[in-house]
């Protein structure tokens, strides 16, 4: 049914990314194509996987391949206060998805009980259209599959008894090295996530097209510049002189200087 | 976004043979078209080849055709849904039409009824073409209240070009088939140009600072995309077409989809015999218009701004 549930539960499951401490090292991109390689939307297929190409347009040029979560590097700012902002974009499971409505077979749907939003691969007919609707560009197609595939928000992990309670977050969460990303439900305020989002102003991606992302972005910190910004002292202390050293020092120099006259007669 | 050449030929295929449907019905329901058995069946049969051909191009493009007949289960919320659904639909009445026309020899009474609810179920198809890319938001030049209009005038003056040749090669034609025509090859122009224009002028509806949410800090660009080789998303949404070839795709859309063929019916008119010549220039009207109207289709595709290249270092969309 690709119409919205009607009798939701308030559960919002989703991430928040902390662009402040991203540092792009790709790992969260890594592990979910790791994970969704044996997982829900199986397989993540390539294409041309050991081609060197770069060359594009056409699908027979170039190594490429469905993930369901990438990692852009833009630059904000300009002069010397640009900064480099390491983004991973994947799907934000929106409140009010036109991926799932466009939908003509009932084959992309979001659940009611979490809002996780889904593709049954077994109906999709491969149209694509979910992909056009889709401002964030998260869903890609897998034309090996001839369907639809999306972030799961790691569907089979959240919920596996099979596994320890703290690995029961999204592959992209478990693996971040810099903790950067953050898994939890942002429908209820008084979770871990929605702290963090209240405390760190996090934002939506394009929140005027209405599509009501549930994933939130938590936006880089004021940049330190100056040396108190980081906690130390503003200013460092004058350096100390010793003026009996320098007067020892200049009556060395004498003595050195009386011997090299001395020798080189 | 990318024009795939199977929606390209979707589009303007059913969007030609509904229209011809529409004005085979509407002119039997007048009385107008005489209930020759030989045009029923080529004018019915060229109408729902049309609309055939077009149907089963538009499942060459999907993973799965064989699950086609799924798409019609969504239709309290999809406009492709709806589409496909109202596509079938219109086979029953158009099937009596034809039935009644080809078969029993009558083009009137209750089978021009049925061709009437034909006709209507055929527009409400085309109406729903329109909408699956007025309704997207993603794309500013589609969700523009000129695409739904430019669909149903292109497919009308299509239409009303092989009715009007196939009038003329089976001796039905009228100088009002003609006027008309030119009529609905006028609206599409205006239409079209109307639309051209629109988005021409279309401000910037979002830009890659919103996207990224990082206009605080400053001006934002791309540094790096995610891949070195392009992914589904840049090579699906991410089409792009010299400004020049625009303009060049659009002198041929205007010439070859609007202006030759009016003119080639305005002198059909001004001749009022109904000779070879006449039927060759309306012949030539319905061929030029066609490759106008394709070219007009690739346009729509082609130009079109997708909001998620923002993510891949389009500045604004």
């Amino acid at each position: 049914m690709t119409s919205l549930p009607q009798n939701a539960s308030t559960k919002k499951l989703g991430l928040v990314i902390d662009l402040d401490i991203c540092v792009g090292c790709h790992a969260c991109a890594v592990n979910c194509k790791e994970w969704n390689s044996g997982g829900h939307s199986a397989p993540m297929t390539d294409w041309n996987a050991y081609s060197g190409e770069q060359t594009t347009n056409g699908d027979d040029d170039g190594a490429w391949g469905v993930w369901f979560n990438r990692v852009h590097a833009f630059e904000a700012g300009s002069g010397e206060d640009a900064r480099t902002i390491y983004f991973p974009r994947s799907c934000l499971h929106c409140e009010e998805p036109a991926c799932v409505t466009v939908c003509p077979t009932g084959a992309s749907y979001k659940r009611a009980e979490d809002g996780i939003v889904l593709v049954n691969a077994d109906i999709c007919i491969g149209c694509k259209l979910c992909s056009w609707a889709c401002a964030y560009g998260a869903r890609e197609y897998d034309q090996t599959d001839g369907v639809m595939k999306k972030c799961t928000l790691c569907v089979d992990r959240i919920y596996n008894e099979n596994l320890e309670e703290v690995d029961r977050v999204p592959a992209c969460v478990s693996t971040c090295p810099a903790t950067a990303r953050h898994f939890g439900d942002l429908g209820d305020p008084n979770s871990e996530v929605s702290k963090l989002v209240e405390s760190r102003g996090g934002y939506q991606l394009m929140p005027e097209l209405d599509y009501k992302p549930v994933n939130r972005y938590l936006p880089p910190r004021p940049r330190r510049k100056g040396i108190g910004d980081t906690g130390g002292a503003a200013a460092l202390e004058p350096a100390k002189t010793n003026d009996n050293d320098q007067a020892a020092d200049g009556l060395g120099n004498k003595l050195l200087a009386w011997v090299d006259a001395a020798l080189s007669r | 976004m990318h024009p795939a050449s199977s929606v390209i030929l979707f589009t303007t295929s059913s969007g030609a043979g509904y229209a011809l449907l529409v004005l085979l019905a509407i002119f039997s329901a007048l009385g107008w078209l005489p209930n020759d058995r030989a045009l029923g069946l080529v004018g019915l049969g060229s109408a729902l080849g049309l609309i055939t051909v077009g149907l089963l191009s538009s499942t060459f493009h999907l993973g799965h055709p064989e699950r086609a007949w799924r798409a019609l289960s969504q239709w309290r919320s999809s406009w492709l849904s709806r589409e496909g659904v109202l596509a079938v639909l219109t086979y029953l009445p158009a099937g009596l039409f034809a039935i009644g026309w080809v078969v029993v020899g009558d083009n009137g009474g209750i089978w021009a009824l049925a061709g009437l609810v034909a006709a209507a179920l055929a527009l409400a198809t085309v109406y729903c073409t329109g909408m699956i890319y007025a309704s997207l938001k993603t794309v500013p030049a589609w969700h523009n209240p000129l695409t739904v209009p430019g669909y149903l005038a292109v497919a009308l003056a299509s239409g009303g070009l092989w009715f009007t040749a196939i009038a003329a090669l089976l001796g039905a034609a009228r100088v009002e088939y003609a006027a008309l025509t030119i009529m609905l090859v006028g609206l599409a122009a205006l239409i079209k140009s109307r639309y051209w224009n629109a988005i021409e002028n279309l401000p910037p509806k979002t830009d890659i600072a919103a996207a990224t949410g990082l206009s605080d800090i400053g001006p934002v660009r791309l540094l790096d995309g995610p891949t070195t080789s392009e992914t589904y998303i840049m090579r699906e949404m991410g089409y792009k077409v010299a400004r020049r070839h625009v303009m060049k795709l659009r002198r041929i859309a205007i010439v070859a989809g609007f202006g030759l063929p009016a003119l080639a019916l305005l002198i059909v008119m001004v001749r009022e015999t109904p000779d070879g010549a006449s039927l060759a220039l309306s012949l030539a009207a319905a061929v030029a218009g066609s490759i106008g109207i394709i070219a007009e289709r690739w346009l729509f595709f082609a130009e079109a701004k997708h909001i998620s290249t923002l993510y891949f270092g389009t500045e604004s969309v």
